[in-house]
């Protein structure tokens, strides 16, 4: 392995930290769910870079499993923003503001 | 050495493009370049299962479910204005949180003695070729042997959600098999009976 395993990790983090960014910053519940989802990524170039590392498949796997997770969080997350959009006509998280009280 | 900061140039610059677009489609074409991008990474660290399973499951399944909700959200009225920005009031706390985890970060990496020692036995060969590390059957038989449990837990997470976006999504008011109901049934059947009898 050409790349030292601490490249992935810096990588890693960048790509975590935009994710987080875009969370914070946006207020379009359909791009922080695509933030969320360079979060899962992150997470799972690591599960790999150190699965090819050690030489170990359970990297990959637990990074498989990430992604069937992944996939029920997203599903979840827009039947949310479809539910939200159908009862309020409007689906910014600013002025949804039900739960607050 | 040379793909690998080629590949992490577009993954960042892509993983930017996202949050940064104005229009959530864009994003979703900046995701999806990143999603590809991954998958090539995919390929170098020798897990090619992973690679095929990011392009068809985030890809293919994934990123078509964002463009599918988008479509429906933006027909009709404009839901989604652009408002007032938000940085200047996150701009310091957000600092504060990249530096502490930037510092985490450089002291785990820095003070990391990267001992790297592949378990005994270890098949590492070229990607694509059979029976090597992260190969499909290798993959395989690591799930369906030794991960068994979480791979059908999986399964059952896989079902939570389908029933919960039906639940959330779905008709409006969808039949729910309620004792009332069912009494209301019985009885609109019995009154119908009499009605016919008489």
């Amino acid at each position: 392995m050409a790349v030292a395993i601490s490249n992935y990790v810096g990588l890693s983090a960048v790509m975590f930290f935009i994710g987080v960014a875009g969370v914070l910053l946006r207020r379009n519940p359909l791009v922080m769910l695509m933030s969320i989802e360079l979060m899962f990524n992150s997470a799972n170039l690591l599960f790999i870079a150190f699965a090819r590392a050690w030489v170990a498949n359970a990297g990959q796997i637990f990074a498989f499993l990430i992604i069937t997770v992944a996939a029920a969080e997203a599903a979840i997350g827009l039947a949310i923003v479809v539910a939200t959009f159908r009862d309020e006509k409007n689906v910014d998280v600013d002025q949804v503001r039900l739960l607050k009280g | 050495m040379t793909l690998f900061w080629v590949l992490a140039a577009i993954l960042i610059a892509s993983a930017i493009w996202t949050i940064t677009a104005n229009k959530a489609v864009y994003s979703v074409v900046a995701l999806l370049l990143n999603f590809a991008a991954l998958a090539v990474t995919y390929l170098t660290l020798s897990a090619e299962f992973m690679a095929v399973i990011q392009i068809i499951v985030y890809s293919g399944a994934i990123l078509m479910l964002f463009v599918f909700v988008i479509a429906l959200l933006s027909s009709g009225v404009a839901p989604l204005s652009v408002g007032p920005n938000r940085l200047p009031k996150a701009v310091a706390p957000a600092i504060f949180i990249v530096l502490v985890a930037f510092g985490f970060l450089a002291y785990a990496v820095l003070g990391a003695t990267a001992v790297v020692a592949p378990a005994a036995g270890a098949n590492l060969g070229t990607v694509g070729t059979a029976g090597v590390f992260g190969s499909v059957a290798d993959f395989g038989k690591a799930l369906f042997t030794v991960h068994l449990l979480p791979f059908e837990i999986t399964a059952l997470i896989l079902m939570v959600a389908v029933i919960g976006v039906v639940l959330l999504a779905g008709d409006q008011a969808p039949y729910v098999a309620t004792r009332r109901h069912a009494e209301r049934v019985e009885r609109e059947m019995r009154e119908a009976i009499l009605r016919e009898g008489r």
